[in-house]
């Protein structure tokens, strides 16, 4: 093996690795904000790109009739919950978020499709649809079973992940797509070749760990939500909003999520269930992160990422196979590392 | 033990029905499906219901047993009868390899660390030569008896519905049994079933690899059943579903197992056939509808629809009530025994900065109670849990009948005769208060899982039930014997800790706040039984914050401060001791 190789490979994990530490940023996110362990990132993924390149090839993407499906059934649920103590000012403002913006977004989808949007609307409509969907699925799916234990939201969480996979297939079919770059052009340093939508990977994965990092770790609005993770009764006795912290954790992710899909769909062909594998990776960083670290995660993705594209190149046949086993000794590592405190279950 | 009657009549049921004439052919294909989808939704149950560990890749353990009979008995040739045994000794070993590094994973991990490696072999299965790869293994021989060939779904229908009918009794055997208790005192965490000598890492290992076993045969089955396999029906889906099916039928009941797959099965049928026709479209609609099904189902009934079923019916008759008659071996105690039962010299925790326990000293001598106080916070429950070795002491030592046993596991202190009770309760609260008492007698039972399974344990069990009737008895909670735990009181279930730790016949009881929740007549009682115990021989040492009860019980009071002891001595001096009253009014008097 020559050093061109192995800098290519490097550059190859990395650029992989980036999309990984965004999605594992996410997963942590989610996690430390509402327990929920959210398999269903990677259909965030896939949705964010699909969506995308659907659009930019002129084509309507089936993503925004759900979120309108969604908003509906979230509205739905909102007038159910409160359904002895309706008021104006809450139905109005429930219609808003679930009812009225889907379906203006809906409006705007279908007009921009059949024109063949430029590659900024097309990403901005993206983003929002998928933020939508995130947004309501927590609504529906989440939200009336935040008090449960982390396994019945894992085992909740699988549930939509295998409804979003489904409706991925009707959506945009098992045919793979691509997208245009988000960046176009290149420039090249000795034997490596930077292309612009690589730099734009990297730009945005450092740009949000850093975010994130500041959010969690200085704001009070971002500790607030991480009081919420760890007692949701103690958290709204201090007077913070439980449901608003698992919406905004829902939002940022499925942002994230989308937002990865479209910076990778310019560079491989997706298809309607490679988020699942992609949002795993995304995991084993979270894992290795615990959880809760950010720069520990962020760190840990471009390993995975490194260790993919090295094991494409030795085994490629044995790729996923050294991609998943990584997480066994990490997991072992983890939990012989944390003390054996007792879990109060139930 | 319930009767037998109702899987009598299941089993002959199940018999019957091929001899149905006019019985679609096509049913007994989904019956033989159901079947395997029950064993090793049984497995799960155990694990995850009753265990509480959940795993998304049993279909993994599926695939070693199809890929192992599938291998040997197509390129090497052997009977499918001798693959049966190497198919199930394949997924067992594998699971005990996979336990090793899997089980010890808390909480969240563990579901995902079997997602990881479920996905991992799904990959490595489709990538082997030597299993064929993507295409799998075909031509696999049927099971035969004689020249008699299983080639239809409706010969193999009833070497599936044996397994599944003898998996089921074996495995509710295992469960009401010492191992069982074991197993579902795992779910409520570890700390409680260790106090009392079970051994939680190797009980969990052993649910593991029970699971898996089932799961081999399922997938031993399947393989004789398709005559071919392939990586897909053993995937991350596959597994995913597994679990849908032990939650959908309720995860924790043996039953709810097959339940949950008759309706899983049955379902995703019906799907198949009649989705396409109402939403037309390319296929994968049954997957949407599973999915958002589950989610409802956790939303709706999370307990599973098996628990819902069998309210409907008579409650289930009353146990009955062991034979008391039947004895235990005691605890030799020598006649000449020490007078200093318990020796804490110069105990130290530290967490961090933070000094729990600040160089304590004290003992417990034989025949006695000693009363531990102190404001809150003042390190009463560290010191009981480094007595007991749930936490290991930072420096200092502590020594039982003059013997060391620094740092020694919960199991080991145990075996020396101290139990305790927990000021948090700690019950299994869907057990009967008998079955939570009888956790305390485990290290007196000598019963293993296989004896337990095959019901050669009952002369044991007899009498481990007999000790735990005549604690409860003792303690005077004999009408409550056969009640679930959950169910009684706060201050009950203190009482019901008693009796467990009695059980473990300790020659020394450490309390925990016993009288928290109880009333006044209550507390008197239990004073009485706490001073017939001592006069009985025992020792007991207590934590508790009413001064009137341990001022009239104790012998001996040792008063804790910010983890330092400030006084010690009898009941009289200490309510005049100044330093003990400015640490609980903050001024001296």
């Amino acid at each position: 093996m020559n050093t061109t190789i192995m800098l290519f490979l490097v550059q190859d994990g990395i650029t992989n690795g980036a999309i990984y530490a965004l999605l594992g940023l996410a997963l942590v996110l989610v996690f430390a904000v509402t327990r929920v362990i959210l398999i269903p990132q990677g259909e965030f993924v896939t949705y964010g790109a699909l969506t995308y390149a659907s659009l930019a090839a002129g084509q309507m993407p089936g993503t925004a009739k759900l979120a309108l499906a969604l908003g509906i059934g979230a509205f739905g649920f909102d007038l159910f919950v409160a359904r002895r103590a309706l008021h104006g000012r809450l139905i109005l403002r429930s219609l808003v978020t679930n009812v009225v913006l889907p379906a203006v977004v809906l409006a705007l989808t279908v007009y921009f499709a059949a024109q063949k949007p430029p590659v900024a609307v097309a990403i901005v409509l993206s983003l929002v649809i998928v933020a939508m969907i995130g947004l309501y699925l927590y609504r529906i799916a989440f939200q009336p079973l935040a008090h449960t234990s982390v396994l019945v939201l894992l085992i909740a969480s699988v549930g939509v992940h295998l409804a979003l996979q489904g409706l991925g297939l009707l959506f945009f079919g098992a045919e793979g797509q691509r997208g245009p770059a988000v960046l176009a052009g290149s420039f090249t340093a000795g034997a490596l070749r930077f292309t612009g939508q690589s730099l734009t990977v990297y730009g945005i994965t450092i740009a949000f760990i850093v975010g994130l990092w500041l959010f969690f770790g200085l704001t009070l609005y971002g500790k607030a939500l991480r009081a919420t993770a760890v007692n949701r009764l103690g958290a709204r006795l201090a007077g913070i909003r439980t449901t608003l912290s698992g919406q905004i954790a829902f939002l940022l992710a499925s942002v994230i999520g989308a937002l990865s899909g479209i910076l990778i769909v310019p560079i491989t062909t997706l298809y309607y269930d490679s988020g699942f594998l992609i949002g795993l990776k995304g995991f084993v960083a979270a894992i290795i992160g615990g959880l809760v670290s950010y720069p520990l995660t962020a760190v840990a993705a471009l390993v995975v990422g490194i260790v993919e594209a090295f094991s494409s190149f030795y085994a490629s046949n044995y790729k996923e196979v050294i991609v998943f086993m990584l997480l066994i000794p990490v997991l072992l590592l983890r939990s012989l590392a944390a003390p054996a405190v007792e879990e109060e279950k139930d | 033990m319930q009767s037998r009657l109702p899987i009598t009549i299941f089993a002959a049921v199940m018999a019957a029905i091929p001899f149905v004439p006019g019985m679609p052919p096509f049913w007994i294909v989904l019956l033989d499906n159901i079947g395997l989808a029950a064993l090793v939704a049984m497995g799960l149950v155990l694990l995850t219901g009753v265990g509480g560990l959940t795993s998304f890749g049993q279909a993994a353990f599926v695939g070693f047993g199809a890929y192992t009979t599938a291998v040997l008995s197509t390129a090497y040739g052997l009977s499918p009868w001798l693959t049966l045994p190497l198919s199930l000794v394949v997924s067992g070993s594998l699971a005990v390899l996979l336990g090793l590094i899997t089980v010890r994973l808390s909480g969240h991990y563990l579901p995902l660390g079997t997602l990881a490696w479920g996905l991992g072999l799904f990959y490595l299965f489709s990538k082997l030569e030597f299993l064929g790869r993507n295409d799998g293994i075909s031509a696999i021989p049927p099971l035969s008896i004689g020249t008699f060939k299983m080639l239809s779904p409706g010969s193999i229908y009833y070497a599936i519905w044996v397994a599944v009918i003898l998996s089921a009794l074996l495995t509710m055997n295992l469960l009401d049994s010492r191992t069982g208790r074991a197993i579902r005192a795992l779910r409520r965490g570890h700390v409680a079933a260790e106090a009392f000598g079970v051994h939680t890492p190797r009980a969990k290992l052993l649910v593991f690899i029970h699971a898996a076993v089932l799961a081999g045969l399922s997938g031993w089955l399947y393989a004789h059943l398709q005559r071919a396999v392939n990586p897909t029906p053993f995937g991350a889906q596959a597994g995913i579903e597994y679990l849908f099916i032990a939650v959908v039928g309720g995860a924790g009941y043996v039953w709810g197992g097959v339940l949950g797959a008759a309706i899983v099965v049955v379902l995703k049928e019906v799907l198949q056939s009649y989705l396409p026709l109402i939403l037309p479209g390319s296929g994968q609609v049954e997957t949407i509808v599973f999915g958002i099904m589950l989610v409802a189902l956790l939303q709706l009934a999370p307990g599973g629809l098996w628990p819902w079923l069998i309210s409907f019916l008579p409650e289930a008759t009353r146990g009955k009530k062991p034979d008391t008659s039947l004895k235990l071996e005691q605890r030799t105690r020598s006649p000449g025994e020490a007078s200093i039962l318990l020796q804490v010299e110069k105990a130290r925790k530290q967490f961090g900065g933070v000094v729990a326990v600040n160089n304590v000293s004290f003992d417990v001598q034989a025949r006695e109670i000693v009363a531990l106080i102190g404001p809150n916070g003042a390190g009463k429950s560290t010191t009981f849990n480094l007595i007991t070795g749930v936490l290991s002491a930072t420096s200092g030592s502590i020594s039982v009948l003059g013997k060391k046993v620094d740092n020694a596991p919960p199991q080991e202190i145990v075996k020396l005769g101290i139990s305790r009770t927990f000021q948090h309760v700690k019950l299994v609260p869907d057990m009967t208060v008998l079955e939570n008492v009888a956790i305390g007698a485990h290290l007196r039972g000598h019963s293993g899982p296989i004896s337990s399974m095959l019901r050669l344990d009952r002369a044991d069990e007899a009498k481990l039930l007999a000790e735990a009737a005549r604690q409860i008895e003792r303690v005077g909670l004999a009408d409550q014997m056969h009640q679930l735990a959950g169910s009684l009181s706060l201050g009950q279930q203190r009482i019901v800790e008693i009796a467990r730790a009695l059980c473990v016949d300790p020659m020394l009881l450490l309390l925990d706040e016993p009288a928290a929740g109880l009333r006044h007549m209550e507390k008197q009682q239990l004073a009485k039984l706490l001073r017939d115990l001592r006069d009985g021989g025992m020792s007991v040492l207590l934590v508790e914050h009413d001064m009137g009860f341990v001022m009239n019980l104790a012998d001996r009071i040792v008063v804790l401060d910010f983890g330092t002891k400030i006084a010690e001595g009898t009941p009289a001096t200490i309510k005049t001791n100044p330093e003990v009253i400015k640490a609980y009014l903050g001024v001296a008097a």
